[in-house]
């Protein structure tokens, strides 16, 4: 019986939770079509994830691009077909590792403080304050950072792309001896515009998605320090998990036709 | 101002009737019944935890009363939160109880904020209105480049104070406004508040236990004690209302017909 109440109790609060969010986001997106917009602060917003980001997506980028080319090359050569290294390494990356990397990595550092910021506003009442001095909350706050998150994500990936593909031709050409004229033929010969594309559309998403979970756990949050904390882990935890599974997603949309 | 029977007649300028909201089964407002005119200020006093800041949050809009109605110059808001009010929102100001400065704006962009963000005022000008502003709670101009973080809780209060009247709203909420202060600050305050609403007309409903501030911003003093408002009367009878709850509050006796919640 008590099991049962538990189960209950869960699937309620899910739905509790699902019922929010989507009410969250409809507004959000309303409010993001109308405006006034806030040029200013979507400008702030966009520094502070696209540039600010660049070190750490940067990072992410250079090694998985050189430990990419170092495992296909020892994988490849079992079947003798190390001259495949540069195309697995640009498709990987371009189709999966760079948005999804770069995703995971923006999801800690600006879903965390995007959460953390919000939050705070709203345990000390700053989110209330902004509503009595004629200000909408959502516009002043949520829309800049959605409306970033959707824009700059796309450009750190296609960033990431290119580093990270940079870092395959280091390991390629310095460490396994890849000729760099053939190597990087074989990367441009055989990468497709909807490699990269796909790429970068899955970065929008993933730049919406982060935003949106840290900006919706920052506005929900209460009851202090400890509620602040709470939303910070939710946000980063949820837009990781979101990320995974709409990134399966995406993926099948666009590969399996 | 004495409120006669002749202005309370005309359009009250808040209008709040049998407001009621709890938290889950906690009630907090039973049925509050208060009219304020404009031009008047009313004080409201009660204990900790009685629903004073929650009232004033349902007027605002940023809490949604279960029941009753609100109003404000005659308009129904009671459902409205403060975001859909348009121009209702505008006529407000509120010194929040613990300030609620945007830590990440400088305090005189606080002070600007409903100037620059609702009003439009270029920046430069918004800025000149907040340095006077904050000259008027007794805040030096070099205080407007400092942030929130930076300043004393007093100095806080008093830059809450500044960014609820920049705007020159036609009602302030004034929640706790000389809480922290030194009692001759304090004092600046309350000139500070009597002139806004001799002066410029503006409608004022505070909440304080200070009861000297009381006296001395009140034209009508309102008590709420259990979710109701057990006591409204004119600021100068508040010390023989007769009434043994507002005796006991006034005087600050322990003993008495309000029983604090203690374990002996
Ligand atoms: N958002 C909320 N959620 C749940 N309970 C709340 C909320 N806001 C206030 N309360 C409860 O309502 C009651 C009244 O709170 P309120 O802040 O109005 O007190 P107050 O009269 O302003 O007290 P003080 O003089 O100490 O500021 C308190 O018991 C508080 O626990
Ligand atoms: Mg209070």
């Amino acid at each position: 019986m008590n099991f049962l109440a538990l189960i209950g109790r869960v699937v309620l609060g899910f739905l509790v939770h699902l019922g929010r969010l989507t009410i969250f986001t409809g507004t959000a997106i309303g409010h993001c079509l109308r405006p006034p917009l806030y040029p200013r602060l979507i400008g702030q917003q966009m520094i502070d994830i696209g540039y600010y980001s660049l070190p750490v997506v940067g990072l992410t980028a250079i090694f998985s691009g050189m430990v990419l080319a170092l495992q296909s090359y020892t994988g490849f050569a079992r079947f003798s077909a190390e001259s495949a290294v540069a195309n697995v390494v640009v498709l990987s990356i371009t189709r999966e590792l760079g948005p999804v990397l770069a995703g995971l990595m923006v999801a800690g550092r600006i879903g965390a403080s995007m959460a953390a910021e919000i939050g705070t506003m709203r345990v000390t009442e700053q989110i209330d304050a902004l509503s009595t001095l004629s200000t909408n909350p959502f516009k002043y706050l949520v829309v800049p950072r959605l409306l970033a998150g959707l824009l700059m994500l796309p450009l750190l990936v296609f960033v990431a792309d290119v580093i990270g593909v940079f870092g395959g031709y280091l390991v390629g050409v310095y460490k396994l001896g890849f000729n760099p004229g053939v190597y990087i033929n074989s990367t441009v010969d055989f990468v497709e515009p909807l490699d990269v594309i796909s790429g970068l559309v899955k970065a929008a998403v993933f730049g919406f998605i982060i935003a949106l979970m840290g900006c919706y756990n920052g506005y929900h949050s209460k009851g202090g320090a400890q509620g602040v904390g709470a939303a910070t882990t939710n946000a980063v935890v949820s837009a990781s998990i979101l990320i995974l599974i709409t990134n399966y997603i995406l993926t099948e949309l666009f590969f399996s036709a | 101002m004495i409120v006669t029977a002749s202005n309370m007649t005309a359009t009250p300028k808040i209008e709040i009737k049998d407001v009621r909201k709890a938290f889950g089964d906690k009630h907090v407002l039973n049925g509050i019944d208060l009219n304020v005119a404009p031009a008047e200020s009313v004080v409201i006093i009660g204990g900790s935890g009685t629903g004073k800041s929650v009232l004033l949050k349902c007027v605002l809009g940023i809490l949604t009363a279960d029941s009753g109605v609100i109003k404000v110059d005659g308009e129904d808001v009671t459902h409205t939160p403060s975001a859909r009010r348009g121009d209702v929102a505008k006529k407000f100001g509120m010194l929040f109880q613990g300030a609620a400065l945007f830590d990440s704006l400088p305090v005189w962009e606080n002070v600007a904020f409903g100037l620059i963000q609702g009003e439009r005022m270029p920046r430069k000008e918004a800025k000149e209105r907040a340095i006077e502003t904050l000259a008027k709670v007794g805040l030096a101009a070099s205080v407007g480049d400092l942030t929130p973080s930076e300043l004393s809780g007093g100095m806080q209060k008093r830059v809450g104070l500044a960014r609820a009247i920049a705007g020159n709203p036609e009602i302030v909420f004034f929640d706790e406004p000389t809480t922290g202060l030194d009692p001759i600050m304090a004092d600046v305050i309350n000139d500070l508040i009597i002139a806004c609403v001799k002066d410029k007309g503006i409608t004022a409903l505070s909440i304080t236990h200070d009861m000297h501030s009381a006296r001395k911003i009140g034209d009508r003093i309102a008590m709420i004690y259990e979710g109701k408002l057990i006591w409204v009367g004119d600021a100068k009878t508040v010390d023989h209302s007769g009434n043994d709850f507002v005796d006991q509050f006034v005087n600050g006796r322990a003993e008495g017909p309000i029983k604090m919640q203690l374990r002996k």
